[in-house]
């Protein structure tokens, strides 16, 4: 088992860096429970979600799944860093088991989004969302959102091989994770939308998770489900193979990536 | 016995547009410090980073302590140490912290690795700092916890890519004190460099690299003696210079080249101490005193500049002296 244990003292070697460096946390924190309040005070009043409780329970599940979006740009820069280091080369010189680093670096990642998530989720608590589900379909949610950002991380592990450059690396999943967190149903109804991007919207993996996890939390505006396509009528199960079609794109590459680095 | 074997390595770059490795063949005798010396781009890296199983030759064959570094990469990784330019360590955890985990990831169990750590900060003079993030630590400190992460399971061979590239001379030094220190525990060492002094200082054995070539190897004597024999050098009064000129240039049979600035007559000279004796007789009866007179053997810079027909790199307190010139080293490393 010792492929398990280098992945624990690499998800370990994360965990440090978050003690050393507590501005991460903190700051991985504070961003998204800043768009909870902003989202919650200059939008909630103008838009209309026909939802007892007002806007804050559409919007919490849309801010969920873009905070665990963004997993994909901290997972991707913390990569490059080490590579541009030379770090890469150091771990990649050792005895251990070649899938150790990333395999580790996506488990940390995981492990600081749940420290996020519940600080979102006391934030959301406290400006009034009240999910409704049930307890066990909340804990569902959320666990349904630790497993898509798990699936994302993946991406970043490939975005952030790829690149030649840690700044680079920012800008790339800014330009993928801001529109697809955008074009979708997460902070506005995409009926407003123009007919091509609609299609994009109900398609997107964003889109069917914020679906889900509204449904999860007790919820029945989907803000777009009006199309009738497959992904909108049945957001659960269309998160869930995004999520394996994710992961299994993404693993295979990056693991096969990882061992060819710089080859 | 050889330790490590390379033969006949061919890697390029850019679609086969960039040469890094040309043929390239070397090896190193077991217990004995070989360094691999060439400017920026001759190939020394790359040579490196295949026989550490970091990358992969497209043709030749690489060996480390008789296992095959293409097809079991994963038992050589077990029994080599890396460190240098381009293997580091973590900047924001602390030299213990990074000592401890990679120690775990050689697979040494918890209490071991601490104690292993201990022992190393220790040896390497870093108890103080141990438990200071690395990005606090100067230069030299953090080659030396670098150097401490590559001992950790005491390797069978050593591979230092450039271990005191972009050091200042005084890090440069201790940085030659801990790698002398471990030659005399009989490692077994391959060292890069693009330093002749540091090849000559350091290395039994020398291999000088040029365009992913090896292109002379022995130790430095003998490079040394290859490059031509002595070379006589006198000093004298300016309005003796031509005349200096004359002498040198009878007694060595050779033309003698004059430096007006520091009134300098050289020649190649083949009978040595004889020759420095004859010109010594007959600018006395010449009336001529000499300021400074003596007998130079060829240093490595000659060496490399009669092999390769260029200079080799400036040296690195020159480099540094200037933040100029510590701009441009960052700039050239990149």
């Amino acid at each position: 088992m010792s492929a398990f244990q280098d992945t624990m003292i690499i998800t370990q070697r994360q965990l440090r860096l978050l003690t050393r460096v507590p501005e991460v946390l903190i700051f991985s924190t504070i961003q998204p429970i800043m768009f909870v309040l902003l989202f919650r005070y200059v939008f909630g009043g103008s838009i209309d979600s026909g939802q007892p409780g007002g806007y804050v329970q559409l919007l919490m599940p849309g801010i969920f799944v873009q905070t665990v979006a963004f997993t994909l740009a901290g997972t991707a820069a913390g990569l490059a860093e080490d590579m541009k280091k030379g770090l890469i080369d150091r771990f990649r010189s050792l005895p251990i088991s070649q899938s150790a680093l990333v395999l580790g670096r996506t488990l940390g990642d995981s492990l600081l989004n749940i420290v996020v998530l519940a600080a979102m989720g006391i934030t959301g608590l406290l400006v009034g969302w009240r999910p409704s589900g049930g307890l066990l379909n909340t804990v569902l949610g959320f666990l349904f959102l630790l497993g898509f950002g798990y699936a994302l991380s993946w991406v970043g592990i490939f975005v952030g091989l790829s690149a030649k450059d840690a700044r680079v690396v920012q800008n790339v999943s800014f330009l993928v994770t801001f529109p697809l967190t955008f074009l979708s149903n997460a902070f506005a109804p995409t009926t407003g939308m123009p007919r091509a991007l609609q299609y994009f919207a109900e398609w997107n993996p964003v889109s069917t998770m914020v679906a889900a996890c509204r449904e999860l939390f007790g919820l029945e505006n989907q803000f777009g489900a009006t199309a009738g396509s497959f992904p909108s009528e049945n957001p659960l199960i269309t998160s869930i193979l995004y999520m394996f079609l994710i992961m299994a794109i993404f693993i295979p590459l990056s693991v096969r990536k990882y061992k060819r680095v710089s080859h | 016995m050889k330790s490590v074997i390379a033969e006949d390595l061919v890697k390029t770059y850019d679609k086969g547009n960039v040469k890094a490795l040309d043929h390239l063949s070397l090896d190193v005798e077991e217990g004995t410090v070989l360094s691999v010396l060439g400017p920026n781009g001759a190939g020394k890296t790359t040579t490196v980073r295949i026989l550490t199983t970091l990358l992969r030759p497209d043709s030749g064959r690489a060996s480390v302590a008789g296992i095959d570094v293409i097809k079991h990469p994963e038992k050589v990784r077990e029994i080599i140490g890396l460190s240098g330019q381009y293997a580091a360590v973590d900047e924001i955890l602390t030299g213990y912290d990074n000592l401890v985990m990679f120690g775990q990831l050689y697979h040494l169990g918890k209490k071991q690795s601490i104690l292993r750590a201990e022992e190393l900060l220790e040896r390497f003079s870093l108890t103080e700092a141990a438990k200071r993030p690395i990005k606090t630590y100067s230069g030299g400190m953090r080659r030396r916890l670098d150097l401490a992460a590559s001992l950790i399971v005491k390797p069978k061979v050593l591979f230092l890519d450039e271990p005191t590239t972009g050091l200042d001379p005084r890090g440069r030094q201790e940085m030659w004190g801990v790698i002398q220190e471990l030659v005399k525990g009989g490692v077994t060492l391959l060292l890069t460099t693009q330093y002749l002094e540091e090849a000559d200082q350091l290395a039994d054995e020398i291999a000088v690299i040029d365009n992913g070539k090896v292109i002379a190897r022995g130790t430095s004597d003998v490079l040394k003696k290859e490059v031509g024999g002595e070379r006589l050098e006198v000093v004298v009064e300016s309005q003796h210079v031509a005349k200096t000129r004359e002498i040198v240039e009878k007694v060595s049979g050779h033309s003698a080249s004059v430096d007006e600035g520091l009134r300098l007559v050289a020649s190649p000279v083949s009978t040595g101490s004889a020759a420095l004796f004859e010109v010594l007789k007959a600018l006395d009866a010449a009336g001529i005193h000499a300021l400074d007179v003596g007998l130079k053997r060829p240093s490595l810079d000659d060496v490399f500049l009669s092999l390769t027909g260029h200079v080799a790199e400036v040296k690195v307190a020159e480099d540094l002296e200037t933040p100029a010139g510590s701009k441009r080293k960052k700039e050239k490393t990149r």
